[in-house]
């Protein structure tokens, strides 16, 4: 456990990547097998099983730090961390368990034969052998909340520096339904693949955006220099759904989303369509509900997922389809370096032969011959249902990741409101003792209705200033919930915007964010709520 | 009951009986000064009244014209009754408590401090008092200093292995106080150290009221860019994302603040290395603090009020919450940051002054 509290401490320590990548090498050699596949399963987003729930955890550190329940509650506000803040309130200490990684992840694993006072004893006993900084770990790990501040093409690189392995391979080996218990770190880096998993997806190919904001526009022109020849390209609908690979192999099927999170069993309509594929097939595409051909609104998914149970119900409300846009696997080979408009053939003799042509879209081809035109038939894409275009060149390979320049997203301009902020709240992680987290309201009469919370778009400095403000123009407070004084305006952008009986504006957004400050605009100017329903 | 001795109104903490302001944020005749950092002295005041390490600073920050009266600590001053007199602080050189007694009762105003003892401040004295005004800034628990010898340790560490590398090293703190602070616990013997004008100039108003620190250039475009890789450059947090830090590529950066406790505060400022070194106390350091005082009522400034009132309240103390300008962030006591967020927020300042006239 000292190790990973130091390798974490150590990549803490520098934001250089090659400093880093060093860091990870130097881990990866020393450290006994066991905690490697350890740390790579945790470094990707496998944790262990939760055993303890956070209230028992934090009960526990209460009496140990031995304050007031309110104060606890307090300082992990400050923080915004439930495993740092336990880390940093309970008494200091020094390492004297001698435990690996792996074996403090084997006894969390095993806690669930445990009473609770058992539980209570191997907690207790397991902080008080520790520092600081593995406690935070420890704590993270235990409550399930790791995250690592380094990218996964970091650890790729670095174990591809070690085994001289590909990073493209590393990428695609290290994903899939694997466990730490039993997938071993030596097969992982051997050169022949000795994975027999079946669930395994491929990395997915990542579009990076043309345009990102209302304000940096850019005209058929520009894109013609960019991309040149349209001959090249093909254009698609970027389609407002659920990024997913499906998978036939060995009579299984498997549904991967773009989280690599397996989602079989999420999407039951389309098992049939999977089921009907040639074994050995995958294909990429979208998630989406669709109704008489043609896909339903966004937050229509967004309520479906948002269910534990899917009831017949929603299943009714909610029917799902699968929009295909490329194939990475037939008869069992990766086709993935075809170039492009090979694979487009495959996918469409697929879809051809498939019987369960309603679960089972295609993608539909944009047919265009200049720029211009595209550009003046992206302005229909609201009513296409989709969010703008997809622009694949032809003679492009399947990518690992995002890489520039063979496949790029041309939305629709964001849509846009001028709003009063009217709460703050403080943020997490690397924001979290400043207020960076903000409700926003329109004029309804000469009432202030919420309609929307965002946080992402300010600058540092922006949000230094912010909290400023908020810090000294405090109205009320309700628990972490500030009320400001209304008189910051702000542009708001959002992707969609639609009906909602739960919110008190009547309406709810998709994907708000701040796209600027508006300080040369009083609070009399931010738009009212009458504008906003008229973009439903 | 007659009038508090001290109560927090528009224009800082006032002395009634006395005729005196402590700290005011807005302009006054007479304005006791617990210490020379921006939120507490600020510019306009006729008269002040400050401890004599804080002279030189204060002229070099608020104008060499100032009308200015310094005293030792434990000097006596009287003004129409009250006895004023100044108690060391351990917060930055010449910073202060000050001690306001009339007709037997005796309140403290804190101004900022800290109970270890950094080389260069004189060290934090407890004085007995019925009312204290204490800083807060950080009063949360979360806050626990480390013995700060093993800071100073892992900068030269740092510094070594970033001079080993070729790197140029640059660390940044505020400039009165932290950039002392730091430089007074260096290991010279590793390399030279370089100075921000912003910290040059404190430095050198420093020396001129007769303190002694290391020896440090200050940076201009004549001293060679080679100098650099082996040296250690102290810079105010504000040169961070400046044109002016790039002469230094390639370089670490550090940053030194009781912020970097906390793993979000680094990341947001962007730091390969946090260093938490704070010249506020932290929550032990604040109770043992207010605890040595022997006061019945407490009233806390700077930072985590609400809770720290509470947690006192319940310890038995009277404990209140006070409305004031001052920092509350160790970034804003850096001189020219609260001009610049002031600057750009227009009416925040007195705009909402909801909290005036508030009687302790
Ligand atoms: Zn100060
Ligand atoms: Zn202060």
């Amino acid at each position: 456990m000292r190790d990973f509290a130091q390798l974490f401490a150590s990549l803490d320590e520098t934001n250089k990547t090659n400093a880093k990548i060093n860091v990870l090498k130097d881990y990866f050699i020393s450290v006994p097998a066991e905690d490697k596949i350890h740390t790579l399963a945790l470094f990707t987003g496998r944790k262990p099983k939760r055993q303890i729930n956070a209230t028992l955890v934090k009960t526990w550190a209460i009496e140990l730090a031995n304050i007031p329940q309110w104060l606890f509650e307090e300082s992990y506000q400050v923080v915004g961390d439930l495993g740092e803040t336990i880390a940093l309130l309970l008494p200091d200490g020094e390492s004297t368990h001698g435990k690996s990684l792996a074996e403090f992840i084997r006894e969390m694993n095993d806690l669930n034969t445990l009473t609770e006072n058992e539980k209570k004893i191997w907690l207790i006993d397991s902080w008080t052998s520790m520092t600081r900084q593995e406690r935070f770990v420890f704590n993270k790990i235990l409550t399930g909340s790791f995250r690592v501040g380094v990218s996964q093409s970091l650890i790729v690189k670095a174990l591809s520096e070690i085994s001289g392995l590909n990073p493209a391979v590393i990428t695609h080996r290290i994903m899939g339904n694997w466990d730490p218990a039993t997938f071993s770190f030596h097969d992982l880096l051997q050169e022949e693949d000795g994975s027999d998993d079946a669930s395994r997806p491929y990395p997915f190919c990542l579009a990076y955006a043309i345009q990102e904001t209302s304000d940096k526009s850019k005209s058929a022109e520009e894109i013609a220099q960019d991309l040149g020849d349209t001959i090249e390209w093909q254009a698609e609908w970027k389609w407002d759904g659920i990024r997913a690979q499906v998978i036939h192999r060995k009579g299984e099927i498997f549904i991967w989303t773009r989280g690599e999170e397996l989602a079989t069993e999420k999407f039951p309509e389309l098992h049939d369509f999977i089921l009907s594929l040639p074994d050995g097939t995958v294909l990429d595409g979208e998630a989406i509900c669709f109704a008489e051909n043609k896909p339903l609104p966004f937050n229509v998914l967004q309520t479906r997922i948002g269910r534990k149970n899917l009831s017949k119900k929603i299943l009714a409300e909610s029917p799902m389809a699968f929009i295909a846009y490329d194939c990475l696997e037939f008869a069992g080979d990766d086709i993935r370096s075809m170039p492009f408009k090979h694979r487009r053939s495959v996918l469409e003799k697929l879809h051809q032969i498939n019987p369960h042509q309603d679960t089972f879209q295609l993608s539909a081809i944009v047919q265009f011959d200049t720029w211009q035109e595209l550009f003046d038939l992206r302005l229909q894409s609201r009513e296409n249902h989709a969010e703008g275009f997809m622009l694949k060149k032809l003679d492009s390979i399947y990518q690992t990741g995002r890489k520039r320049g063979d496949w790029w997203k041309w939305k629709v301009d964001p849509l846009s409101v001028d709003a009063v902020m009217i709460y703050a709240q403080k943020g997490h992680g690397r924001r979290a003792d400043l207020y960076t987290d903000y409700t926003f309201a329109v004029w309804d009469g000469d009432k202030l209705v919420p309609f929307a919370k965002a946080y992402s778009g300010l600058t540092d400095k922006e949000i230094k200033q912010v909290d400023y403000f908020v810090k000294r123009n405090t109205l009320e407070k309700f628990g972490p919930v500030r009320t400001v004084k209304p008189e910051l305006v702000f542009e708001i952008g959002f992707e969609g915007i639609n009906r909602s009986t739960r919110h008190k504006s009547g309406i709810a957004l998709r994907f708000p964010r701040i796209l600027r400050w508006r300080q040369d605009k009083k609070i009399e100017e931010a738009d009212t709520l009458e504008t906003l329903r008229a973009m439903l | 009951m007659g009038k508090p001795l001290l109560q927090f109104n528009d224009c800082g903490i006032y002395c009634a009986a006395g005729n005196f302001y402590i700290d005011p944020w807005k302009p006054v005749d007479d304005a006791v000064i617990t210490h020379a950092h921006s939120d507490h002295a600020r510019w306009g005041n006729k008269r002040y009244l400050a401890h004599h390490l804080s002279r030189e600073v204060l002229k070099y920050r608020l104008g060499t014209d100032i009308q200015l009266q310094t005293v030792e600590y434990g000097e006596r001053i009287q003004k129409n009754g009250v006895t004023i007199s100044f108690h060391p602080a351990g917060h930055i050189i010449g910073s202060a408590q000050v001690r306001v007694e009339h007709k037997g009762e005796v309140w403290v105003v804190s101004g900022d401090y800290k109970l270890e003892d950094d080389g260069l401040s004189t060290p934090f004295e407890p004085v007995k008092c019925h009312t204290f005004i204490s800083e807060c800034t950080f009063g949360m628990p979360v806050y626990k200093w480390k013995d700060p010898s093993l800071v100073h340790q892992d900068i030269n560490d740092w510094w070594r292995l970033n001079a080993s590398e070729g790197r140029a090293t640059v660390i940044a703190g505020y400039s009165l106080g932290k950039a002392q602070r730091i430089m007074h616990h260096l290991d010279l013997s590793i390399g030279n150290i370089f100075l921000h004008g912003v910290i040059a100039n404190t430095h050198e108003a420093l020396e001129r009221n007769g303190i002694k620190l290391p020896a440090a250039t200050r940076i201009t475009p004549e001293v060679s860019k080679d100098e650099f890789k082996t040296g250690i450059i102290i810079c105010p947090p504000s040169a961070l994302g400046s044109p002016w830090i790039k002469r230094f590529q390639p370089f670490a950066f550090g940053y030194c603040s009781g912020w970097m406790a906390l793993r979000g505060a680094k990341r947001r400022m962007a730091a390969d290395r946090g260093f938490v070194l704070s010249d506020h106390a932290d929550w032990d350091g604040l109770i043992k603090a207010i605890d040595a005082t022997g006061c019945e009522c407490v009233c806390l400034t700077h930072g985590y009020t609400a809770s720290f009132s509470r947690y006192l309240s319940e310890r038995g103390y009277n404990a209140h919450e006070a409305h004031t300008y001052y920092g509350g962030d160790e970034a804003t006591e850096e001189d020219e940051l609260p001009v610049e967020v002031l600057n750009e927020q227009g009416g925040v300042i007195g705009g909402t002054s909801n909290e005036s006239e508030e009687v302790l």
